[in-house]
């Protein structure tokens, strides 16, 4: 496997532990934070943080990867 | 004639001619008319995908399950997330194939993949059936906005017979265009509205969200985690649901379809990272049907609880604003649906089956025939069988998930045969199936699909192991 996919296979594995995995470790209601219920605000913070690590495994494959075929022409 | 009914009128004409405008230039060939010409870059790839996925089901669905069920609800705003993870990885590739074997539709990537034009009519089968309810789904869902926002000016059968002429008309003349076009109002409007009536509402109400969660959890303890308001959907129901939404999403037929519009791979890992944001409009229909809970409890049908708080809450000239918001948003994945169902009955099954001889020009003429009857087959079906559309809807999420492994394993692992993918693709359905109609769903506090999809990954690896691999022409 190259380099850069593995990097971003790892990257992309962190919302399925945190979105899906973790969920029984998070089960609960509080303590309430910026007004939302603990468990609220666990999963739309690990939603909102998602974009930012598929961003990063975007550029260690640009980084560590061959450019892409099939781009534009 | 009310004002918010003008306003609904005039934004959703508007609109259409928009998506009418959107092919005039354009010589509509398979090519054009379904994928795009595949020269759609990152923004308007943001907005066709959201618009395909923003659907009424999550406009009244999500506040609907807030108000009724309280923390399950949640699964929504996370599969959602699981989904544009997995797409970083799988589209690209599914991206590549399409451009280097002209593919259009689902069915094609099979077909080419596995040599087989028999699996190729299985996967258009099970996605044409999958399709019909969902397009049901969004008729149901707009003539219900529409006949509330319009504070019943317009019967509910009415709206949607109209909406059903106007979508038809742009997807015939403009195909996938005409789709991402109006796609562009719908979520500019839809995202306005939702915002406004997400902070709005609660604030209102209560003074801050905050306060209103509060409250929530004063009145209606432990409502706020798993399993909330319901008996049976506990954390392990809510992990097995958002793997197996997150996993089947990309495999609907139209979603899957819709990524060969890209111009590029890269166009779609760009869009990959920027999706998760789609879903914080999601939170804000959440606060809705929560506040509702705690201002209007008792109604019979949660999924009203959205639209009758914003009547409660708001004048009615804004119910015009939501309203046409809400029709445009039954109306985008209605059309794109509609768009993949005829190209899929045209392309691969009446060409593969009736007639392999039959040329271009003739598949899309019988594609744009399409978009008309399977409409009517679903407007029939919306006026005469309501109450079995819940269940035909799940059943069409489990069923399009079983298609995932087929697809990855077609991508990354050679020794994948179509032996082994037609006998995971028929046990996966026939488990979902019997599981149903059993009434075992959940089954073991996990979602029937999942275990289908388990079944279904099982027997592709075991069978495709024990035959003889033919990859013809794929690399």
């Amino acid at each position: 496997m190259k380099k850069g996919t593995k990097y971003a296979l790892m990257l992309g594995a962190v919302p399925f532990l945190t979105l899906v995995l973790a969920l029984p470790l998070v089960n609960r209601e509080r303590p309430i934070i910026l007004g939302l219920p603990f468990l609220l605000f666990w999963i739309l913070g690990w939603v909102v943080l998602t974009p930012v690590f598929l961003y990063a495994a975007y550029r260690l494959e640009k980084k560590y990867n061959p450019p892409d075929e099939g781009g534009e022409p | 004639m009310n004002a918010a009914l003008i306003i609904i009128a005039a934004v959703v004409l508007g609109s259409v001619a928009l998506g009418i405008r959107a092919g005039r230039r354009v010589p509509m060939n398979l090519e054009n008319w379904t994928v795009g010409g595949r020269r759609f870059g990152v923004v308007i790839m943001w907005l066709l995908m959201a618009g395909e996925i923003y659907t009424t089901f999550t406009f009244l669905g999500a506040s609907g399950w807030a108000y009724t069920k309280g923390a399950p609800a949640f699964y929504i705003i996370i599969y959602g997330t699981l989904a544009y993870t997995l797409s970083f990885f799988i589209l690209p590739a599914v991206w590549r194939a399409g451009k280097r074997h002209g593919l259009h539709t689902q069915p094609d990537f099979f077909i080419k993949r596995y040599g087989s034009r028999a699996l190729g009519v299985l996967v258009a089968l099970i996605g044409v059936l999958s399709i019909v309810p969902y397009l049901q789904l969004q008729l149901t869902g707009l003539g219900f906005i529409v006949e509330v926002a319009s504070n019943r000016a317009v019967s509910s059968a009415a709206a949607i017979v109209i909406a059903f002429v106007l979508t038809c008309l742009f997807v015939f003349t403009s195909g996938i265009r005409g789709a991402a076009w109006v796609a562009v109002v719908k979520d500019i409007l839809m995202i306005a509205a939702v915002a406004v009536v997400g902070i709005g509402v609660p604030v209102m109400c209560f003074g801050s969200v905050g306060n209103m969660f509060k409250t929530l959890m004063e009145r209606m303890p432990g409502y706020l985690a798993f399993p909330g308001g319901t008996p049976n959907l506990g954390v392990t129901w809510v992990m097995s649901t958002c793997l197996l939404t997150g996993l089947g999403f990309y495999m609907w037929p139209h979603v899957f379809g819709s990524a060969f519009s890209a111009r590029s791979a890269e166009t779609i890992k760009r869009n990959a990272v920027i999706m998760p944001f789609y879903q914080i409009p999601i939170l804000l229909v959440f606060f809705v049907g929560f506040t509702a809970l705690l201002v209007a409890p008792g109604l019979k049908n949660g999924d009203t609880a959205f639209l009758s708080l914003v009547q409660k809450t708001y004048p009615p000239w804004f119910m015009g604003f939501v309203g046409a918001a809400g029709a445009l948003t039954a109306m985008v994945p209605a059309s794109v649906l509609v768009l993949f169902a005829s190209t899929l009955i045209a392309k691969n099954i009446y060409r593969t089956v009736f007639a392999p001889g039959a040329g271009e020009d003739r598949v899309i003429r019988l594609a744009r025939i399409m978009v008309f009857v399977i409409m009517i087959l679903a407007l029939t079906s919306t006026f005469f069988f309501r109450k079995e559309l819940v269940y035909l809807l799940i059943f069409g999420y489990d069923g399009v998930s079983q298609f995932f492994p087929g697809v990855v394993l077609g991508l990354f692992w050679r020794r994948a045969t179509k032996q082994g993918v037609a006998a995971g693709l028929l046990t996966g359905v026939g488990v979902v199936i019997g599981l149903i109609v059993a009434g075992r769903d959940p089954f073991l506090g996990l979602n029937a699909g999942f275990v289908g999809l388990a079944a279904n990954a099982a027997v592709t690896v075991l069978v495709s192991l024990s035959t003889k691999s033919a990859s013809g022409g794929w690399e």
